[in-house]
């Protein structure tokens, strides 16, 4: 296999002396896509805040294509540029405009013109079937809508990684179907993509990889089948247990 | 939006809520009307047969005095509206410095951040009277080569310092009022600190803390008349020389209105800034 795009070091993250995580391994090959899965306060969100630098790691190191990005003489604003990232809410801007809130990272960041910005922006925007949305504000749109819209914004400035934490579980049942249709497209292309998720069934169809985190290590890796259909761990089957009385499965 | 589709006419019941609406509505504007005009005559009678009213007439109320002096204390308050300018301005500017400064993370700011919080402590909770004096007086009085010693730019000193610890915390409010989420997107999205603050968070703060400018701007139009104590000419100054002169107070009560008039303006716009906000955010028109 090739050199990970991603990789994520016996990562230690402590707030205070809450420990979330104690050593993290994650591996994320090229055109991989990862779904991180685990209870509520495992740590997911905080790996991947900890892997898009939004928080500082206590040990450990994350390496985007073979660099140490934990390095403290690196430029974290530079290292952002290469990632794209995408929260539970409150992505977007609200005073921005659609297209706007696109373009932003494109022109202002990557100093590429204006012009250049919104011709890929309107062409993102079509192929999520917003592209008559260009002019609105966020608050005019659905929460389906915003979403795609976070995950077009994240798209505009080619990332090499894409990472999403629970992007549809802000949003009413009818309207995650929508969002993850997006997902599973911007996957289909080759996007390298690690995403926390609820979504069971959306992880089992679309990730190559699952990763169970659990006591602040990724206790369980490996292919969907596996993982959600056998898992070796007792911690595993008792979490799925759970998921599947909670009809999540 | 338009939808392009004409309404269908609305039913007897629609109707019948709005005739009703409409009435409501004129009943509440006519009691309105009634009480306040009751109050005015009552206390128009009350001061008018009070034993000492013909005498307060002529010292407060007197129209040729009003007249005469009135050229006068116009040009003091252009003074004063120099001052509300230029301060204005620097308030604005130096306001903001001190929010940013103080929403600063990180210990390598720690030694700034103390500094700005002791500055606005200090400012907020002195009296600005006192503050035109330590500024107006005490500098001068040191002598030194090169400070300025016209009561407008000392005047204006302190109250731009008095006003700046007041705004700064206006802006902080709306800085910090602004979600984390939105800076944590704009960070990862590759923006640095600057950027982020300038392009995401400051114009979404600025937008939630306009009424409140507004109003610390209404308050500033009539503090600008303090500069007085100072020895500047303005408007009150004026004013105050005019009755020494001829032991009248009218002149005083010229320059009160003169003020009023100036902050009309300026509390009819911040209402209407705020309701526009206040419709902004809501989502019905009952409540
Ligand atoms: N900024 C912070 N300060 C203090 N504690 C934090 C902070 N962020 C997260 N935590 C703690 O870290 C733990 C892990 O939180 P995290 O948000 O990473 O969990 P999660 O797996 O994403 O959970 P969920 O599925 O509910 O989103 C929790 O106990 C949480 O309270
Ligand atoms: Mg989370």
């Amino acid at each position: 296999m090739n050199a990970p795009v991603l990789d994520v070091r016996g990562v230690v993250k402590a707030f205070g002396d809450n420990v979330v995580l104690r050593g993290v391994d994650l591996a994320v090959g090229e055109h991989e896509v990862v779904a991180l899965i685990g209870g509520s306060g495992s740590g997911k969100s905080t790996l991947l805040r900890c892997a898009s630098l939004l928080e500082t790691v206590d040990d450990g190191q994350v390496l985007l294509d073979g660099e140490d990005i934990t390095d403290t003489r690196i430029d974290a604003d530079r290292v952002r540029r290469r990632m794209g990232v995408v929260f539970q809410a409150y992505n977007l801007f609200p005073h921005l405009s659609v297209l706007d809130n696109v373009t932003l990272a494109p022109t202002v960041v990557h100093g590429r013109t204006t012009t250049e910005a919104r011709a890929e922006a309107h062409e993102l925007l079509a192929r999520i079937g917003l592209a008559e949305k260009a002019a609105e504000f966020p608050d005019r749109l659905s929460g389906g809508q915003q979403q795609r819209v976070a995950i077009v914004r994240a798209l505009a400035v080619h990332p090499r990684v894409l990472l999403l934490d629970e992007i549809t579980s802000a949003l009413d049942p009818e309207l995650v179907g929508e969002v993850l249709a997006v997902v599973r497209e911007v996957a289909s292309q080759g996007m390298t993509i690690v995403m926390a998720t609820h979504e069971m069934g959306f992880a089992r169809q679309v990730a190559d990889t699952v990763a169970f985190l659990d006591g602040g290590v990724v206790l369980e890796s490996g292919p969907p089948q596996q993982v959600l259909g056998d898992p070796v761990e007792p911690r595993t089957r008792q979490f799925l247990a759970r998921v599947i009385d909670a009809g999540r499965l | 939006m338009t939808t392009g589709v004409a309404l269908p006419a609305p039913s007897e019941l629609e109707l019948s809520r709005r005739a009703w609406r409409r009435s409501r509505s004129r009943r509440s504007t006519l009691v309105a009307l009634l009480s306040t005009l009751l109050f005015a005559v009552v206390a128009y009678l009350v001061v008018t047969s009070a034993p000492g009213w013909p005498r307060v007439r002529t010292t407060f109320f007197s129209p040729s005095v009003a007249w005469r002096s009135l050229p006068t204390i116009l040009s003091g308050l252009w003074l004063n509206l120099q001052v509300l300018l230029v301060g204005g301005v620097l308030v604005l500017v130096l306001g903001l410095l001190v929010a940013m400064v103080r929403t600063l993370r990180g210990p390598a700011f720690a030694p700034l951040r103390i500094v700005a919080t002791a500055y606005v402590d200090l400012f907020r909770g002195i009296p600005l009277i006192i503050v035109l004096y330590l500024v107006g007086f005490g500098f001068p009085a040191l002598g030194l080569q090169g400070v300025p010693t016209s009561p407008f730019i000392l005047g204006t000193a302190a109250i731009v310092l008095t006003y700046s610890a007041y705004v700064a915390e206006v802006f902080r409010a709306g800085i910090e009022s602004v979600h984390p989420s939105q800076r944590a997107a704009a960070r990862s999205l590759g923006l640095t600190h600057r950027q982020s603050m300038r392009i995401v968070v400051l114009p979404q703060a600025l937008r939630t803390v306009t009424p409140a400018l507004l109003n610390d701007f209404v308050a500033l139009q009539k503090d600008v008349g303090l500069i007085s104590v100072l020895g500047a000419i303005d408007a009150v100054r004026s004013a105050q020389i005019l009755v020494g002169q001829s032991f009248n107070f009218t002149p005083y009560v010229v320059a009160g209105l003169l003020f009023v008039l100036l902050a009309v303006p300026s509390a009819r716009l911040a209402d209407a800034v705020s309701a526009r906000a206040r419709r902004r955010q809501q989502s019905g028109n009952l409540l």
